[in-house]
């Protein structure tokens, strides 16, 4: 335990796993540490068919060759773990993970991606699995011939209304804004499909049920005025936020929670880098968090050079 | 087909062997997805530290997947993964939907011996 690593990656996501493939592969002493599951969102994708040179594929695939191609070039990694501390102050940086284990390192590449939000409304957390989901296709079979409302105005909230469309008998779109800000493709097949309708303008403010979802009370933006739309399930897509909790007092972030990096995914930190969906940066997709993460690494790489 | 490292349970005559062979059993039973990959991952890493307790997955679609699916105490669940936790054959506990480490390692402590695992420390 006393040992120092040249860079700890926190996260293992794309940008973290590439990040460990060219880090390791440069000789460094490298561990990922990882909360949760290794794959990060990419585990959520069912269907990757725009990631260059591999044909299509899906998420479990994709990142278990990542996986795989980084322990073979010497990466250390660990998973569901709980970070308890992070102290990037000093040269040397320490993260202690689960309150008891402290690991060292030089450089520390910070690659920790994003998580869905969730609506934070009363029963939401209780119907999870009865009736509140936020995936269309892992849940949309339980809810054949029944109704559902879906809560969400973007790309993903769209796409997945059609594809829940072929199960439910009716559906309801319920979204903030008197716009969406999907693009026009799914706004298209979203209207265009007889199942699907939309209540604009608008936002849930709880979840009712016994065993599982009954109603959902619906609050009119512009009129102020609650209504209830009796429902048998609730499908939240309403976008992903950076993982800062835990650095936010000490990384610089943008006004939308984002860690700010220059060209070389430098944080403000000396000897801390950031990469991936959790930067500041227009497209959160799997290639460019893997072009961020190799960046992190090279970068992490040139610092311990000169250090030396 | 299940591609996780866990063993399968692949037919009802499968499941009621282990029941009567053991005492503290785990089976996860979902598809390859985003809901079920996490709690296969978490079941994985437990298992080295829950000798205690025996974990197994059940392919959803499989055709004695009824076992899981038709137990009453999965009434009314509308998220894959359904996971159940049986003790001496019978089902103590059944979620439904993604589950963190937190929420595994409470169930397994509360229903099944504390295991020599510390929670505290980091898993290998
Ligand atoms: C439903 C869905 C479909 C998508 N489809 C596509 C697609 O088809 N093509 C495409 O290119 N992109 C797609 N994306 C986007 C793509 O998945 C992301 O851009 C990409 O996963 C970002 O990688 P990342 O490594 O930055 O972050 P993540 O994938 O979010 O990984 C971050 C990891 O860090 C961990 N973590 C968080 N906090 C900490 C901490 N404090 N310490 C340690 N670890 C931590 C997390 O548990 C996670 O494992 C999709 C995303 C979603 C949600």
């Amino acid at each position: 335990m006393d040992d120092i690593y040249d860079v700890i990656i926190l996260g293992a996501g794309p940008a973290g796993l590439s990040a460990g493939i060219y880090a390791s592969r440069a000789k460094l002493k490298t561990l990922i540490l990882n909360e949760g599951t290794i794959g990060g969102q990419v585990i959520l994708t069912h269907e990757i068919a725009n990631y260059p040179g591999v044909e299509t594929t899906n998420g479990f695939q994709l990142i278990n060759t990542m996986k795989k191609q980084a322990k073979e070039f010497g990466c250390t990694i660990k998973a569901n773990l709980n970070i308890t501390g992070i102290n990037l102050s000093n040269k040397i940086k320490e993260i202690e993970v689960n309150s008891s284990d402290t690991y060292k390192a030089k450089t520390v590449i910070l690659a920790l991606g994003g998580k869905p939000r969730t609506l934070n409304i009363s029963g939401e957390e209780n119907f999870k699995g009865r009736g509140v989901s936020y995936c269309a296709t892992c849940d949309g079979e339980f809810f054949t011939d029944k109704e559902v409302v879906v809560v969400g105005g973007g790309n993903s909230a769209l796409e997945e209304s059609v594809s829940l469309a072929k199960y439910v008998s009716k559906l309801t779109v319920v979204h903030q804004f008197d716009h969406f800000q999907a693009l026009p493709y799914y706004v298209e097949m979203a209207k265009n499909n007889p199942k699907i309708n939309f209540i604009m303008n608008s936002e849930l403010r709880g979840i009712e049920g016994e065993a599982s979802v009954k109603k959902v009370k619906i609050e009119n933006l512009s009129t102020g005025q609650i209504s209830e739309l009796n429902t048998n399930g609730v499908f939240i897509f309403i976008g992903y936020s950076a993982n800062i909790d835990k650095v936010k007092d000490f990384i610089t972030l943008n006004s939308s929670g984002e860690i700010v990096v220059d060209n070389n995914m430098k944080t403000n930190i000396e000897g801390v880098f950031a990469a991936g969906d959790c930067i500041a940066k227009r497209y959160r997709q799997v290639t460019t968090a893997v072009a961020d993460g190799t960046i992190a690494a090279l970068s992490a790489s040139d610092y311990i050079m000169n250090l030396e | 087909m299940l591609m996780t490292n866990l063993k399968h349970v692949e037919s009802v005559d499968e499941h009621k062997k282990i029941m009567e062979e053991n005492e503290n059993v785990m089976i996860c039973c979902g598809r390859m997805g985003p809901m079920c990959l996490p709690v296969y991952d978490i079941m994985e890493e437990l298992e080295d530290k829950y000798k205690n307790v025996k974990f197994y997955d059940m392919d959803f679609d499989g055709p004695d997947a009824h076992v899981i699916k038709n137990a009453p105490e999965c009434a009314g669940f509308m998220g894959l993964p359904f996971t159940m936790y049986y003790k001496n054959g019978k089902v103590v506990k059944a979620t439904t939907s993604i589950q963190d480490m937190d929420q595994v390692t409470s169930i397994l402590d509360e229903y099944f011996e504390k295991s020599e695992y510390q929670h505290s420390k980091v898993a290998d």
